[in-house]
Formats: structure tokens, C-alpha cells, sequence
């Protein structure tokens, strides 16, 4: 079932720009935007894995804001 | 798959951050697992307390909204001794250094440990001082290179987990950042358990560690540590000279040992 | 009400509990062990608890933490120990903890002679750990001393939100005395403040108008945030210098100008004399009984015995020498009170020590002696 929470948001204030989230999703949804910061490139390939959500050390990776 | 729990943002004092922490310190990892641990547990921001040492991870409660302990180095077991005696209902979590748990505060550990104070002590090794340089800690891999052994250390590595079941605690577990399921699993298991527990989580320093050993960047280091934390079982058939290249995963113990505080008031009420 | 014959060790622990305590925790060392066996026996019958820790380090820490989680809770040690205490009574001065740490002064300079006394550990008290800080440290001279002045030492801890120490000594911890120990319901008990505003508003350092904070224990819905780092009200860290500088200064305010609530000294002898004693703890006996013996043959004098050193009482010391022209400090040391006597009277009046420092006490002729060769 798609969950429209995900893929997540990313709190470019937060986000120190340590590439995980990029290197570890499995579908490979983000890739190195503007300024290195994450970009959401494939949101229809996001599985819902939250790997990225629980592996950003900077609390940086959130729900969207207006579902959260 | 289970989702985010509800209450995941009130456990984070968000007004604080960015935190101090370098881009992909493990530290934030592991704190988020502990947060994501306790509202999976249904255990509110008021009755969970997070107890830190001194050192990068010692700064974990400055962004926390719950209960908020910082004391001096190494002696976080010892004061929370202390808070457990008197909130015996308070889920107390001490979330140390390897230099903080293995070196200054290594006779607390044990100690904590074989009195199996209902505690859930969690240690983020790093394999090194942050906050201090990058100095090596009893739990960094022999050999390795740090800011105080600039040709390797020649010291041998401690195990921290194997002295910590020894000792006594009721639950022993290890894995790394890099394997967070397993690590909210491990989570989860401690905090449930009565007494003492003890996870140990290898997490990337890629500031100092990372650095001077070449092993790169955090997502780097995070791939070494895929490669080279094995299994338990798989770790312990490997022979002596293997197993200094790689770490174990897995749980140690689980068990049932009666905490102090219960065993203490059965005896004190029986002498009445 | 009890009249009882006990010696000082149990009457420190009898003080405590009846003023509320109910958590203990240690490590063994000569000469405190009367003291814990009493509070290992005692407390739990009272639902408290006793704690052998692993160190006199991890001592200090438990009673830290068992306060925070909202009970009265008190150590004791002596010197090699009180040295091992020093850190973590840093971290209560600066965290604002309420405990109570009782110091069994030995002969000392590292394990030095376990089971005399002495008098050296003074300035220790004073200054022995790191930083800037404030501290009270009360004296008893008496076992009936040593119950009351540990009950204040709660009642300070509580009021001020602070570490309180109790300085006794091997002597006194084994002397035997008769006593009136008080109920809790017979003592006037202080009791820290819990917060009068919501969770929401709550803040563990804001001070009061009176610049005390108001910690709520853990594990209630006021979140207590508690760290040794410098901290704003909220109890996160700070660096910022103003921060820094205020709560430095606050931590010794709210102590320093209300000095006048803390054990003021005894005085015995006569007004406005010319010759006065200064002494404190098993020397004050000795030195009252000289003044007592001199004061019969007729010398102009007086002696001072201090419930109080830390903060030093220099207005009631000032006052009650008023008339001073020779002061004589007496202790067992090698003269850390005399300096600051001497430091607060700079050549207003003369200040000569009496002192010892080689494991036993002193004397009344001792001291006598001392005075009429100085006086003739
Ligand atoms: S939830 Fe999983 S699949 Fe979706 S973006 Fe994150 S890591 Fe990729
Ligand atoms: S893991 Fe978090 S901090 Fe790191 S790049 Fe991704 S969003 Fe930024
Ligand atoms: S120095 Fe190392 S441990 Fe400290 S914050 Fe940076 S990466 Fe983390």
C-alpha cells in the first residue's frame, strides 16, 4: 500500500550534507542536489523503507510537513 | 512494517538543533534509536530519562525533551544508580563513549553491571575521543591509528560486552549504525528488560577515526562497518588471527537475573 | 525526644535521618564505618535505602542522583576519600544539588594515620575542586553538635539548593557523649521547594527571587534537565560569556547574602575581652576549657567556638573581637583557619596560632601554657 507520507522531507537547515540517505536508499530516490544537499529525484521509486529517516544522524530527514 | 510512532518530535527539543555533532557522527543515530525505541514502548518524555557522560556523545541531552542527566566523566552509571534507587519507575538510559564506559568509568560499568541496576546503559564506540582529538579508548581496535598512536595502537582491544555479561547485566547486546534495524530491535529489548542491560553500537567518527585510518567518510565508514561486523556465530567460528580484522554482532545474554532495588527490599522487609 | 549515650558517628547518622534522609551511599574507609553500618542497619527499616558503592567516587554520585530523584541523601568519607569526592562535589555546587557530605577528618596527607585526628582537610573543604565556587561546611565540637548541626546541614542543603559538608574528626566521631536526639516530628525540618508554575512554563534554573533554583525531581511531568557544563534555565549547556558570569555569580549569591541564616559561632567567656581563642571541632573543647581556666586567673579573655568555617563568619568573628588585642587561633594543623583570621584582622590585632600536628589532640595547658607565655 503507498503511504503518501513518504518519501520524506528534508529540512535543508538541518541537513549537514553527509550523503547517507544517499548512499544507503535501496532505490536509489535521492541524488546530489544544489549546494550537495540530498534531492528527492525519484519519489515514485521510494519503498517506504525509512532507512533513510533512521539512519541521518541530524534529525534532518522528517515527514512531509503538511502530513506531519 | 511498523511506521514512525506519533510522538516521535516529543522527545526532540527541536529549538536546539543543528547539534554540535559533525556531518555523519553516528552519535545522532544512535539518539534517534533510543527516541524511536521509546515511543515504540510507549514510555512518555517524563518518565524516561536520558543520563549522558562528558565527551561529542555526553552532548546528546542538550537535544533531548525528556528527563536530562549530564554528569562528570565516566561516573554516569554511578549517579544513575543513585536516581534509579529513588524513581524506581523511571526508565533510565545512560548513553556514554567508549572512552567515558570502557576507561574512566569501566569500574562503574562493571560494577552497575553486577549489582544489575535497572538501567539501560547504550555505548556509542567510536573507537576514539571526539570532543578530546581523536585519542585512542580501551575499545579501539588494536593497531589502530589515533591522535595518540600515530604508528598504531599497541594496546589490545576490550571487549566491553563480554566483561559487562561477566559481570552480570541481564541483557548484552552489540551491532553497528549501520545495521539500524537491528539496532531498534536491541533497543527495544534492553529498555523491556528488568536490571541492567548493555548494548554496545559501533558508530562512524569520521572525523578522527575515519581519517586516520583511511577508512573515509561517514558513508564510507558505514560500508566498512557492513563488511566487517559479522554475525556472532559467524565471528566466533573464524579463527583468532581472522577475528582481529572483523567485529561481532548479536546478543550475548538475556536473562533474568532479579534487579537490585527488588532483591534489596525483599531482604531489608524480611529482616523487619 | 531520646536521651541518649552515643558517640559522634551515630549522632552525624541519627542527625541526618531524623532530618528527612533516607538515602545513603559510600564506600568503607577508617574512621566513618560506625556510620554506615548504622545507616546500613537503620534506613532500611525506615524504607530508605543503603548503597555500598564501588569507590567513594561513585559514592558521592549515587547520593547526587537519588537526590535529584527527590530524596534527601548524604555520604561520609574521610580524608583519602574526601579527596576522591572532590569531583563530583564540584558537580553538586555547580548542578545545585541538596546533599549532605559528612568528612570524618584523620591525620592526614594521603592515607596518612588512619585512625587519629586532624584538622587538615579545612581548606580541602574549602578548595578542593576545581572552578570558582561557594561552600558551607559546618564544625561540631560535641556529639550534641554533631546531631544538630547535621540536621542544619539538611535544612542548608535544601534551602539553598546546594551541598552542605560536616566536618568532624577521628576523636569526636568515637567519643561518647550523652545527647537529646529530637524526633522528626520534634525538629524544625526544611524541605526543597517543588515548582509552582506548569510543566510548560517550567524552567529547573530559573532562580527565585532569593536566587535559588527549583529542581523537581525526575519522573514527574516537570522535566528536569541537569548538567555539570555551564547551562542556561533551562539546564541546556552554555558557552555564552554573560551566562557564564551570571550563574557563576548567582551560585555564590544566593549563599553570601544570607550568611546570617547559617550556625552563627559560640561565644564563652567574657565581653569585649582582650585576649580571645578562635578555635572549632575537638580542639574547641580544649580550648574552651582553657579559656574557662585562664578566665579564672584572672585573664581578660574569651574564646570563640565556630559552628560555621565555610563560609567564613568574618562579621561575628569581627564583632565578637571588638576589643581583641591578641587573638589565638587553635587547631589541628599547621594553621589553615589562623590564616584566614589573620587575613581578615591585617595587623588590627595580633594573631598567633596554636597548633598540632602529630596525631594527638590538643590540650588545655597546651594552650594555656601557650597564652601565658605570650601574655605573662
Ligand atoms: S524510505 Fe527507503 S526507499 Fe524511501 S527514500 Fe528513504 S531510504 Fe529510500
Ligand atoms: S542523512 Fe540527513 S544529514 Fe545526511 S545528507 Fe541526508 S538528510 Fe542530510
Ligand atoms: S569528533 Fe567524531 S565523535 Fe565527535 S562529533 Fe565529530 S564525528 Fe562525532
Amino acid at each position: 500500500m503507498e503511504n503518501k507520507q513518504y518519501p520524506f522531507y528534508i529540512d535543508p537547515k538541518l541537513c549537514k550534507k553527509c550523503g547517507l540517505c544517499i548512499a544507503f536508499c535501496p532505490t536509489k530516490v535521492y541524488i546530489t542536489g544544489e549546494d550537495d544537499l540530498p534531492k528527492i529525484e525519484h519519489p515514485e521509486k521510494c519503498i517506504s523503507c525509512k532507512m533513510c529517516f533512521y539512519r541521518c544522524p541530524d534529525f534532518a530527514i522528517r515527514l512531509k510537513p503538511e502530513v506531519a | 512494517m511498523q511506521g514512525i510512532p506519533d510522538s516521535y518530535s516529543d522527545y526532540i527539543a527541536w529549538e536546539q538543533l543543528p547539534h554540535l555533532w559533525c556531518a555523519g557522527c553516528g552519535h545522532g543515530i544512535i539518539l534517534k534509536g533510543i527516541i524511536l525505541a521509546l515511543g515504540e514502548l510507549d514510555i512518555p518524555p517524563h518518565k524516561a530519562l536520558l543520563a549522558t557522560g562528558i565527551g561529542c556523545s555526553g552532548r546528546a541531552g542538550d537535544y533531548i525533551a525528556c528527563h536530562r542527566f549530564q554528569g562528570t566523566h565516566g561516573r554516569t552509571l554511578a549517579f544513575a544508580t543513585g536516581i534509579a534507587a529513588a524513581q524506581p519507575d523511571l526508565t533510565i538510559i545512560a548513553f556514554m563513549g567508549d572512552g567515558d564506559a570502557g576507561a574512566i568509568g569501566g569500574n562503574h560499568l562493571i560494577h552497575a553491571a553486577r549489582r544489575n541496576i535497572n538501567i539501560t546503559a547504550v555505548i556509542s564506540n567510536n573507537f576514539n575521543y571526539g570532543m578530546t582529538g581523536g585519542q585512542f579508548s580501551p575499545l579501539t581496535p588494536e593497531n589502530s591509528i589515533t591522535s595518540t598512536s600515530r604508528s598504531g595502537k599497541s594496546e589490545s582491544i576490550m571487549d566491553i560486552c563480554s566483561i559487562a555479561a561477566e559481570a552480570g547485566a541481564n541483557y548484552v547486546a552489540k551491532t553497528t549504525v549501520y545495521h539500524v534495524r537491528e539496532l531498534h530491535k536491541f533497543l527495544k529489548e534492553a529498555i523491556s528488560t528488568k536490571g541492567f542491560s548493555l548494548v554496545e553500537v559501533i558508530s562512524p567518527c569520521p572525523t578522527y577515526y575515519g581519517r586516520y585510518n583511511k577508512i573515509g567518510n561517514s558513508p564510507e565508514m558505514l560500508n566498512w562497518l557492513k563488511e566487517t561486523a559479522l554475525p556472532l556465530e559467524k565471528f566466533q567460528s573464524l579463527s583468532h588471527e581472522e577475528k582481529q580484522k572483523f567485529f561481532w554482532r548479536g546478543k550475548l545474554v538475556q536473562r533474568s537475573r532479579e534487579d537490585f532495588l527488588n532483591k534489596y527490599k525483599k531482604q531489608q522487609s524480611a529482616m523487619k | 525526644m531520646k536521651d541518649m549515650f552515643i558517640q559522634g558517628n551515630e549522632a552525624c547518622a541519627l542527625g541526618a535521618i531524623n532530618a528527612g534522609a533516607r538515602f545513603f551511599a559510600g564506600y568503607p574507609i577508617s574512621p566513618v564505618n560506625e556510620l554506615s553500618e548504622f545507616c546500613s542497619r537503620e534506613l532500611p527499616k525506615l524504607g530508605g535505602i543503603f548503597i555500598q558503592m564501588e569507590d567513594e567516587i561513585g559514592g558521592l554520585a549515587a547520593v547526587i542522583g537519588a537526590s535529584l530523584g527527590g530524596m534527601k541523601a548524604f555520604t561520609a568519607t574521610s580524608g583519602p576519600g574526601f579527596s576522591l569526592m572532590q569531583e563530583n562535589l564540584g558537580f553538586a555546587v555547580m548542578a545545585e544539588v541538596p546533599c549532605v557530605l559528612i568528612s570524618v577528618q584523620r591525620y592526614g596527607l594521603c592515607t596518612g594515620v588512619a585512625t587519629k585526628p586532624g584538622q587538615q582537610d579545612i581548606m580541602q573543604a574549602r578548595w578542593g575542586t576545581h572552578g570558582d565556587h561557594p561552600i558551607i561546611a559546618l564544625v561540631p565540637s560535641t556529639v550534641q553538635e554533631c546531631f544538630d548541626l547535621t540536621v542544619q546541614a539538611f535544612n542548608l542543603s535544601e534551602r539553598f539548593s546546594s551541598p552542605v559538608l560536616v566536618l568532624t574528626d577521628a576523636a569526636l566521631a568515637h567519643l561518647r557523649e550523652r545527647v537529646i536526639i529530637k524526633d522528626e516530628g520534634e525538629l524544625n525540618i526544611i524541605n526543597r521547594k517543588t515548582p509552582s508554575v506548569s510543566p510548560e512554563e517550567y524552567l529547573p534554573y530559573s532562580p527565585d527571587v532569593n536566587g535559588i533554583p527549583t529542581l523537581a525531581p525526575y519522573g514527574g511531568r516537570h522535566i528536569l534537565r541537569v548538567t555539570g557544563l555551564f547551562h542556561d534555565e533551562r539546564g541546556f549547556s552554555t558557552s555564552n560569556p554573560e551566562k557564564c558570569r551570571k550563574l557563576l555569580e548567582r551560585l555564590h549569591s544566593k549563599i553570601l547574602n544570607h550568611q546570617k541564616e547559617l550556625p552563627p559561632p559560640k561565644y564563652y567567656g567574657k565581653d569585649g575581652a582582650e585576649i580571645i581563642l578562635i578555635s572549632y571541632g575537638i580542639s574547641a573543647r580544649s580550648a574552651r576549657e582553657a579559656a574557662e581556666r585562664g578566665i579564672k586567673k584572672g585573664i581578660n579573655m574569651g574564646m570563640i567556638n565556630l559552628q560555621t568555617v565555610w563560609p567564613f563568619p568574618e562579621e561575628h568573628i569581627m564583632n565578637l573581637c571588638d576589643q581583641a588585642e591578641k587573638i589565638f587561633v587553635v587547631e589541628l594543623n599547621m594553621g589553615q583557619i589562623t590564616g584566614e583570621v589573620q587575613k581578615i584582622f591585617k595587623g588590627k590585632a595580633e594573631v598567633m596560632p596554636i597548633l598540632r600536628y602529630d596525631t594527638n589532640v590538643i590540650t588545655p595547658s597546651e594552650i594555656l601554657d601557650k597564652i601565658e607565655s605570650v601574655v605573662k
